[in-house]
């Protein structure tokens, strides 16, 4: 890790530029091939639809809504959110980018394309969902504030674990199975201060809730940069 | 391990099994303090899971920084051990669970941390199977088993505080217990964490002749 | 032609780069119980160059790749020094450039744009005229703009030199130099060899018995 530091700081000319270019080359990419959209928004859109079916025109109290929006949104972002790495495998570029890139910016430009594509599904489903759920409006800026820390806590964790699986064998089952146990205290925090926004509280009312969901996305990006440089030379 | 300590092992378990059941009278202000003994064994088999996980990951660290597979070997075997007091620890904690609060299961904090543990455990072997190269096995599984702790720390430390716990958080430090169940009950954490040790031992004993005959 | 990108200098490490020493010592690979090849040793200075030969299997590509610093080794060193000082990572980075079968670009990229990225996450400036003149060099004029998954597949080995030489490097490593080339293709990787020999370090890997001859030493795995 010595190493990592000193190497960095000879870079801190451009490391904005050097991430950057990393996540403007995956989203070109991505909006050429749509890989992980397409995974994404068929994924959202039909457990949407089941879930709405399934339930009929009965209307839920806000803990049900709360905890099936983040079920959703949870599945959605495992169906999708691996293939920043999975692509540079199955494509075999990945050798190319470890020889040009320093390994933390590979992690955050990958680490923002992750948020953006999750930014972008919280965007079009919660409003979809919170229509076919019927479920009151309760505190719209709250929520925002909930869905916004919740994904970038999301994106953090499952970016590392999409790094750590792709090369591994049958990663589709393990890429669930390895970042929903890390998962656990972000989701319970998200479920719970979605729950609360539904119900019309105040920011203040879900404050232990959202300083879950900020002190864990730190501590998870932290300790991925840290350890990005390990999985990624691999 | 020598003789000595594999001697007190047993001598002293023996003791404590039986101190459980004969040494101490049935625990008052439980629902069904004849059941409560139970906690001898639940308590000590919550702590090894952790132990075991806490091990993993610094041999993980360890790993990294010497690149010896030895060192790999030792975090596996103790993920495996942790993974068997786990689920010794769910079992056991379900049972008075299911006597204490009427319910098996309630998600209580430690319950939702314990099943937590296991899934990190379960996930932890996954990846391990499904790597074949030793070398980047012991890497990445290495990297999951630091990271994994992190999570555990929000689930122990901060989550009860943001949640009600039915358990009790500081029945031990505040001397909730009476001094006998104090005493069996350090015994019993003594005596399961040298079994834990033995096993340890030997477990890595075996990793170690393994590793030496393949070269 | 060649000089046209001279101007910007060797790459992204600072102007006065001391020479560089590529040392090897005691370097050997296994996977698992088989062992790929052990004991391999050899220190390169610029304007050395070393080949690489065996039969398929020898682990000439597996050896590339730990200089490269792609795999490790299960046993030895490969260090780079500039001057008496080791490397750092970056520097390392800047210092290796690569051509090989298994090296692949985006293929949902244009030619171009592969060549800018890859600029920028070495932290580099290439203006277009820049870039424009290295494809220009490595004989793809005019298909900047065409995305490389309509590459042939000797205009992709080509575009892998462009993507090589983009920051000058001082130590060049060549997997199957000609692999999918045609005769001019053949040409431009010739003096591409014969430039980096002169000016820096070169490392062949091949079994073409013409090939062999770009190496000042012959390394013969597996025999």
């Amino acid at each position: 890790m010595t190493t990592k530091s000193c190497s960095s700081a000879t870079a801190s000319s451009g490391w904005v530029g050097e991430a950057g270019a990393v996540f403007w080359k995956d989203l070109r990419a991505e909006l050429r091939s749509r890989y992980a959209l397409n995974a994404m928004a068929i994924f959202a859109v039909t457990t949407l639809v089941v879930v709405s079916f399934s339930l009929g025109p009965q209307a839920l109290p806000p803990p049900a809504v709360a905890a099936l929006l983040w079920v959703v949104l949870f599945f959605a972002a495992i169906a999708s959110l691996s293939r920043v790495f999975l692509r540079e495998e199955e494509a075999h570029t990945a050798a190319a980018l470890r020889l040009a890139a320093e390994p933390v910016h590979v992690y955050l430009g990958k680490l923002l394309f992750n948020l953006v594509l999750l930014l972008a599904l919280d965007v079009l489903l919660v409003p979809l969902f919170l229509a076919l759920m019927q479920a009151r409006s309760g505190n719209l800026w709250l929520l925002a504030l909930v869905l916004l820390l919740g994904s970038v806590g999301l994106a953090g964790a499952t970016t590392i674990v999409a790094a750590l699986i792709a090369k591994a064998a049958a990663r589709g089952a393990l890429f669930g199975g390895l970042a929903f146990p890390l998962l656990l205290p972000l989701l319970l925090a998200a479920v719970s201060g979605t729950r609360r926004a539904l119900e019309g509280a105040s920011c203040a009312a879900a404050g232990a809730e959202l300083r879950l969901l900020v002190s864990f996305a730190v501590v998870m990006i932290t300790a991925s940069i840290l350890l990005f440089e390990y999985v990624w030379s691999e | 391990m020598p003789l000595f300590w594999k001697l007190l092992c047993g001598v002293w378990v023996a003791g404590v099994i039986v101190a459980a059941f004969l040494g101490v009278g049935p625990a008052v202000g439980f629902r069904a303090p004849e059941a409560a003994r139970i906690l001898f064994f639940h308590v000590p088999t919550a702590w090894l899971a952790v132990l075991g996980f806490v091990l993993s990951m610094l041999h993980g660290i360890h790993y990294l920084h010497r690149r010896q597979l030895e060192h790999d070997r030792c975090s596996a075997v103790a993920a495996e051990l942790g993974f068997l007091f786990c689920l010794l620890a769910t079992v056991t904690g379900a049972i008075f669970a299911h006597v204490q609060w009427g319910a098996a299961w309630n998600w209580d904090p430690r319950e939702t941390s314990i099943v937590a543990l296991l899934l990190i455990y379960g996930a932890y072997f996954a990846l391990r199977s499904a790597i074949d190269d030793e070398e980047r096995r012991a890497a990445l599984s290495a990297s999951y088993a630091i990271l994994a702790v992190l999570p555990m720390l929000f689930l122990i430390f901060v989550l009860p505080r943001v949640v009600d716990s039915l358990h009790p958080s500081d029945t031990v430090q505040s001397g909730g217990m009476s001094p006998s169940y104090r005493l069996v009950f350090f015994a019993a954490l003594f005596g399961f964490t040298l079994l834990f040790v033995w096993i340890y031992r030997l477990r890595v004993g075996v990793e170690r002749l393994a590793l030496r005959r393949e070269g | 032609m060649l000089e046209t990108d001279a101007g910007s200098g060797p790459a992204g490490v600072g102007e006065a780069l001391p020479p560089v020493t590529l040392a090897v010592h005691d370097l050997a690979k296994r996977y698992g119980q088989r062992g790929i090849f052990r004991g391999v040793s050899f220190t390169l200075q610029p304007g050395q160059s070393l080949a690489i030969t065996g039969r398929n299997g020898s682990g000439k590509s597996t050896l590339v790749r730990i200089l490269c610093g792609l795999l490790r080794p299960s046993a030895g060193t490969v260090a780079y020094h500039l001057g008496e000082r080791p490397a750092t990572p970056r520097e390392r980075r800047g210092l290796i450039g690569l051509v090989a079968p298994d090296l692949i670009l985006y293929e949902e990229l244009s030619a171009l744009e592969n060549l800018r990225f890859f600029a920028r996450v070495r932290g580099l400036q290439r203006s277009a005229a820049a870039l424009e003149a290295l494809l220009a060099e490595v004989g793809l004029e005019g298909r900047g703009a065409d995305l490389v998954g309509t590459f042939s597949s000797g205009m992709r080995q080509r575009l892998k030199y462009a993507y090589a030489l983009l920051h000058r490097p001082p130590v060049l490593f060549l997997d199957e130099p000609t692999a999918n080339l045609d005769e001019a293709g053949v040409a431009m990787a010739r003096a591409c060899i014969a430039r980096q020999r002169a000016t820096g370090i070169l490392v062949i890997a091949t079994n073409d018995h013409e090939e062999l001859q770009f190496g000042d030493r012959i390394l013969r795995l597996g025999g």
